[in-house]
């Protein structure tokens, strides 16, 4: 049987045209005939287990269910002939005896796939005069709640976490009407896709912790948002009360994230109103931080910045918007600088590369063989991990080449090797693929490399990506040399993992430079930071903090108060964050989403882009009269025009200047780390994915240290020493210690790779 | 007549040992298989003759079933067989995992050799520990013996077997939860089609049959199809066991031919205990409907025979009960089985068989409410024939044949809140 067969069949009466094979009810949903159902999800298995969606079949004596029955031509189905409407009132009836029936104190009422439904086929007394079946609640995490009373058994959640998050977390114990959901034994749901649970749940019985009886669905209002913290791009509904974001949606999308989103995405926006976050102007006086009005603190910048003059630096995240980049990359054009950066957490600029997907989003699905150099791509940029997943699930290939061991969801192949050692795994594979040159030639090739090189070059569809592991890393242009000669040996598409919601509308308006060493080797008269706090954003911290330190006049836009920044800068001035603004990111892909702010700027906050056009103006500089953002934008999109990303690299580079240490540090950027919204997100910081700073080391290594689990040990690292707790990490491999970037106690420490010592502390 | 087929070597004095099966001519009809003197199709066409019809309960004809599956199939294929005997009332397959496990080896080998299959699994009920034992050594010896295992007796043919014990389910004994189960995964029946034989165990073609079927093979192709067909009557072939309990004198398995009176079963288990009437008889297992004494009396042991009374021959586990039976208490404990048994995947039986439960129980206690008889039977209609497995019509079943045939009882107890009869 051919899949793009179609058949016709009549449903009421009506006929329609379906794909042979295609459930029912994909065909009735399809053209716009509803059925009831409560298991049935189109992005999960089918399970057939409610019985809501029984429909009468010609010739058939019992009712079937329409989400496990496949069209066949000329199939004849009646939805509301009196014997389907009998069976769905039927089940009705029996999902409702044990049902608490509180909807005024559930959190899901006004909203609830059960309650909807039961007003068009529950009856308005129940038969039911037995008692009702009472489940206790479990604890799994400080993400969502239970109320497993309230759940109906469709199992959405179990398919959810086998078949989506690829983590079965959950699942039904028991017989019967004692069956329940659960974890089995005790313990948190940790997927970093586990919110979605919340949404497929179609009851109340699987609820977001952090909102939970915060607002009412009728109360709420729903705007459209871009994800701020990962290049997926993914869109967003955002719940809005009174001004005020009460919780984050998918906004369905099958060319970006479908309908799934990242805990990361639904759960920042409790950040919003933390209590860290900055809502006045502070001007720092005689080293004393003071609040300030915003004409004050906007002369006091303007002088210092037209003091900086042509010595200005900015440093960006590369969350900005395409607007907030452009006003900054002409403000400092306007006082004579070229010097901007956004790539905060590259750890090597030798050579000039356009960094994006390579491909579209969708493509990464339809791949069938890939090959990743330094990426966790599941915990850098979950909704792409999940494309992946999906794709090495229908047969792709996929290997990896890291300097740590990662938890897979997913059969794939693992090189772990120490950070220096890298270049040489990805030499290997570019020999085996028949590739030439420096590194390539010398590479020993075994088994694995041939077989990653081979299913590369056999694929009709195969890609390499570099992620951020592999942008942060020293040799990060040799890496990406070797990559470009192997995807050019085997045909294979070369693509990056850009790290911020950002970072590739960052360099179509020209908000890179020369690097950041370029920046911060010597310090400039004046920086502008914007979205930075220098002990957690920047490759290198300590480095960062010198050049601040020692710079004239330090001028941060920032949503949030932070000892980092208030270390270094001397005015720092509230903007509006995530949410409250509007703007324009361009996502991995290279796909333009923009947004409009969804609640007016906190406090005295202002939207970044009218801080920069302000001063701008306050400068004297042309071209800053822009009236709206969308203005902005129209003058940042004709500056973009025509602008190419190319993932291969300008120049070959072939020289390694990680080398071989005694201890290399691995400075990831854990998932809740990568930017002050997400650090400042309290339900996130309390996940087992919140991962706090310590000596990740494997016990061998850790033995020749004379340390053990639980310990305080020194790190010392290019001369500054940090105590931290020492865990023991099996996944860490010789020679190597991870000490995590972006979390609270390593502010002090060095850049993300490099050699490091250990001691007792 | 009686033990024909699977209790033919019962009069042994250890049957269950490889070289007392051998002496009746064990494992001969695989040699003449494997020797080639019959094709796999033969055995098909042989088994359909028979009219043999599936002993786990449903009574799908076993010829036909295998037919379903391409010998030439490429990749795994398995044979199962259902040892589960959780059906109350039924314990049957028991003595046939005691007293001659060669046979329902042997059957099982022919079997795999008819659908191409080199693999065997026997789910035994969790709670058979001393049967399994027995099967267990079964299969060793006849590991051992070359008759299991690669090239079997030079033959070329290979086929293995392997017992799985279950947990304590009777979800377990559907054949699809039975499959699940052995997988490793929760017992819980799958949705079908696709069925078994497109779609089994690790999603291969799989044949799973009851242990009784299997264990009649050998004797079918020994003495032919026909043969077999001709012990018992039209559309039910062969002979069948009767696992019959309740109050009589002899409890216990009978091999019968199909068709037999039940009168005459009946004087065979030793009659009614104390001379007592025979008030109702529960003719195939609990979930198949009761029917009142008089009419059993009446009925031939097959499958025309029962349904035409409106119950099943179903398993053929034949509960009969005298006049001190009260029969609201009687389904109080049938409705409690099916309350916990449910496996809770689908809404009908999850919610429904815990909702009858609680009323006949209501109902028994003195608490039945008038309307409650009403209730019950509209709740069956609603479970039956909209689940995923046949647990729910087996549940809603009990419930509907009680109704029909012992209401009054059910309206005393409403009314008097005690039993009719002295209990
Ligand atoms: C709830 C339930 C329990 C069952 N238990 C058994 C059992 O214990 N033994 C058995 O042989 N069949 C049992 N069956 C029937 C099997 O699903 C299946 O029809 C049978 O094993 C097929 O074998 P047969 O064709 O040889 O009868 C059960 C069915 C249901 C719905
Ligand atoms: S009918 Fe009962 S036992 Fe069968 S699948 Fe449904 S819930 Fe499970
Ligand atoms: S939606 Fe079809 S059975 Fe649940």
């Amino acid at each position: 049987m051919s899949e793009d067969q179609t058949v016709t069949i009549e449903v009421d009466g009506r006929e329609i045209q379906a794909k042979a094979g295609q459930m029912l009810i994909d065909a009735t949903d399809a053209a716009g005939i509803n059925i009831p159902r409560f298991c049935y999800h189109k992005k999960l298995s089918v399970s057939a287990n409610c019985r809501m969606c029984l429909v009468e079949v010609a010739k058939v004596p019992k009712p079937l269910p329409a989400c496990a029955t496949p069209v066949a031509e000329g199939m004849k189905v009646q939805t509301r002939s009196p014997l389907a409407i009998a069976a769905q009132k039927g089940t009705m009836e029996f999902l409702l005896i044990n049902h608490p029936l509180d909807c005024p104190v559930c959190d899901q009422g006004g909203e609830c796939e059960l309650q909807d439904v039961a007003l068009g086929y529950g009856d308005d007394v129940s038969r039911f005069v037995e008692g009702k079946r009472v489940v206790m609640d479990k604890e799994i995490g400080p993400l969502i709640s239970t109320d497993l009373t309230r759940c109906i058994h469709c199992t959405r959640c179990v398919r959810f976490g086998a078949e989506i998050a690829g983590v079965r977390e959950l699942g039904a114990t028991g017989r019967g009407e004692h069956m329940t959901i659960g974890t089995y034994i005790e313990k948190s749901v940790d997927s970093e896709l586990s919110g979605n649970m919340i949404d497929v749940c179609p009851v109340g019985s699987l609820t977001s912790k952090p909102f939970r009886f915060r607002a009412r669905a009728w109360e709420l209002i729903q705007r459209d948002a871009i994800a701020p913290h990962d290049a997926v791009g993914s869109n967003l509904h955002l719940h809005v009360r009174r001004n005020e974001v009460m919780r984050v949606h998918p906004k369905e999308n099958d060319a970006v994230n479908e309908c799934w989103i990242s805990d990361r995405d639904r759960f920042s926006y409790t950040a919003l109103n933390s209590a860290e976050r900055l809502d006045t102007p502070l001007v720092k006086t005689r080293g004393e931080w003071k609040e300030s009005g915003w004409h004050e603190a906007l002369t006091r910048v303007a002088s210092g910045l037209k003091e900086a003059g042509s010595d200005l630096g900015v440093l960006a995240s590369p969350g900005c918007t395409v607007e907030e980049l452009h006003l900054a990359r002409k403000l400092a054009n306007g006082l004579g600088s070229e010097r901007i950066e956004t790539r905060l957490r590259q750890g090597d600029f030798r050579t000039a590369a356009g960094a994006w997907l390579g491909q579209s989003v969708t493509d990464l699905e339809r791949c069938s063989a890939a090959l990743l150099i330094g990426s966790n791509v599941r915990k850098e940029q979950p909704i792409f991990g999940h494309r992946l997943r999906k794709a090495a699930l229908e047969g792709c290939d996929v290997s990896f080449i890291n300097p740590l061991e990662l938890e897979m969801n997913y059969a794939a192949r693992q090189i772990v090797t120490p950070p220096a050692a890298m270049a040489g795994e990805v030499a290997a594979v570019a020999r085996a693929a028949g590739a030439a040159g420096p590194l390539i030639d010398q590479a020993e090739v075994t088994e694995r490399h041939q077989a990653i090189a081979e299913r590369l070059k056999a694929a009709p569809a195969a890609t390499l990506l570099l992620g951020n592991l592999a942008q942060a890393h020293p040799d990060y242009a040799v890496l990406l040399t070797l990559a470009s000669a192997l995807a050019k040996a085997t045909g294979a598409v070369l693509g990056q993992l850009p790290a911020g919601a950002n970072s590739v509308g960052a360099q179509l308006v020209g908000a890179v430079g020369d690097g950041l060493d370029a920046m911060l080797a010597q310090p400039a008269k004046g920086y502008l930071l914007m979205g930075v706090e220098p002990g957690y954003d920047l490759w290198d911290p300590a480095a960062a903090n010198a050049a601040l330190t020692q710079s004239g006049f330090v001028v941060a836009l920032s949503g949030f108060r932070s000892e980092s920044l208030e270390a270094v800068a001397d005015v720092i001035l509230p903007v509006s964050a995530f949410a409250e603004t509007s703007g324009t990111f361009v996502n991995a892909e290279g796909t333009w989403q923009s947004f409009a702010g969804a609640v007016s700027p906190k406090g005295e906050t202002r939207p970044a882009w009218k801080v920069l056009r302000v001063l701008g103006n306050l400068l004297d500089l042309q071209g800053f009269d822009h009236d709206s953002s969308e203005e902005v934008l129209a003058e940042a999109r004709q500056q973009a025009e025509g602008r190419q990303l190319d993932n291969a690299p300008a120049d070959a580079v072939t020289e390694c200047r990680l080398v071989d240490a005694a201890l290399t540090r691995i400075g990831d950027v854990p998932i809740y780390a990568v930017d002050a919204l997400v650090r400042h997100a309290a339900p996130l910081q309390k996940t087992r994915d919140a991962i706090a700073a310590a000596i990740y080391i494997n016990e061998s290594e850790a033995a020749k240290a004379g340390l053990t689990a639980g310990m305080q040990a020194a790190v010392t690292q290019n001369g500054t020493r940090v105590i931290l707790p020492v865990t023991i990490d099996p996944n860490i491999p010789n020679g190597c210690v991870r000490i995590p970037a972006g979390v609270a106690g390593t502010e002090q420490l060095g850049g993300q790779f490099g050699e490091v010592t250990l001691e007792k502390a | 007549m009686a033990n024909e087929v699977c209790l033919r070597n019962n009069d042994l004095e250890r049957p269950w040992l490889l070289e007392q099966y051998q002496s009746r001519g064990g494992y001969e009809q695989l040699k003449r298989i494997l020797a080639g003197e019959i094709t796999p199709a033969q055995v098909i066409d042989e088994v359909k003759a028979a009219n043999l019809r599936g002993r786990g309960g449903a009574g799908f004809p076993t010829g036909m079933k295998w037919s379903f599956i391409s010998r030439e199939a490429p990749g795994q294929k398995y044979v199962v067989c259902n040892s589960d005997e959780g059906e109350p009332g039924t314990f049957k397959d028991r003595d046939i995992l005691r007293y001659n496990p060669h046979q329902l080896i042997e059957g099982m080998i022919i079997a795999g050799y008819a659908i191409g299959a080199t693999r065997g699994y026997n789910y035994i009920r969790g709670e058979f520990w001393e049967p399994y034992m027995r099967f267990q050594g079964a299969i060793d010896e006849a590991r051992e013996a070359g008759l299991l295992g690669e090239n079997i007796l030079g033959s070329g043919f290979d086929f293995d077997l392997h017992v799985h014990l279950g947990g304590g389910a009777y979800v377990c004994g559907e054949e699809t939860a039975l499959l699940e189960s052995i997988e490793g995964k929760k017992g819980q029946p799958r949705f079908k089609p696709p069925f078994p034989a497109h779609f089994g165990l690790y999603g291969r073609p799989t044949i799973i049959n009851n242990t009784e079927s299997l264990c009649s093979i050998p004797v079918i192709i020994e003495k032919g199809g026909k043969w077999f067909s001709e012990i018992g009557v039209a559309n039910s072939g062969g002979s069948k066991l009767f696992s019959i309990s309740g109050n009589i004198n002899k409890p216990g398995v009978y091999e019968i031919p199909m068709g037999t009176p039940f009168a005459e079963l009946l004087e065979m288990a030793g009659g009614m205990r104390d001379g007592r009437k025979c008030k109702a008889v529960i003719p195939g297992g609990s979930s198949s409907p009761v029917i009142p004494g008089e009419q059993m009396l009446d009925l031939t042991m097959d499958y025309d025979s029962i349904q035409g009374a409106g119950s099943m021959l179903g398993s053929g586990a034949v509960i009969v009960m005298d006049d001190t039976n009260c029969m609201v208490r009687v389904l109080e404990r049938m409705s409690y089985f099916y309350y916990e048994e449910s496996c809770g995947q689908c809404t009908p039986c999850r919610e429904g068989t815990g909702w009858l439960y609680r009323v006949v129980s209501r109902i028994e206690n003195g608490q039945g409410r008038p309307e409650d008889l009403e209730l019950l039977e509209d709740v069956t209609r609603k479970i039956a024939g909209r689940t995923i497995c046949a647990l729910g019509d087996a549940a809603a079943m009990p419930v509907q044949g009680m109704l029909k045939h012992f209401r009054d009882e059910f309206e005393y107890h409403i009314e008097h809140k005690r039993c009719k009869v002295g209990a």
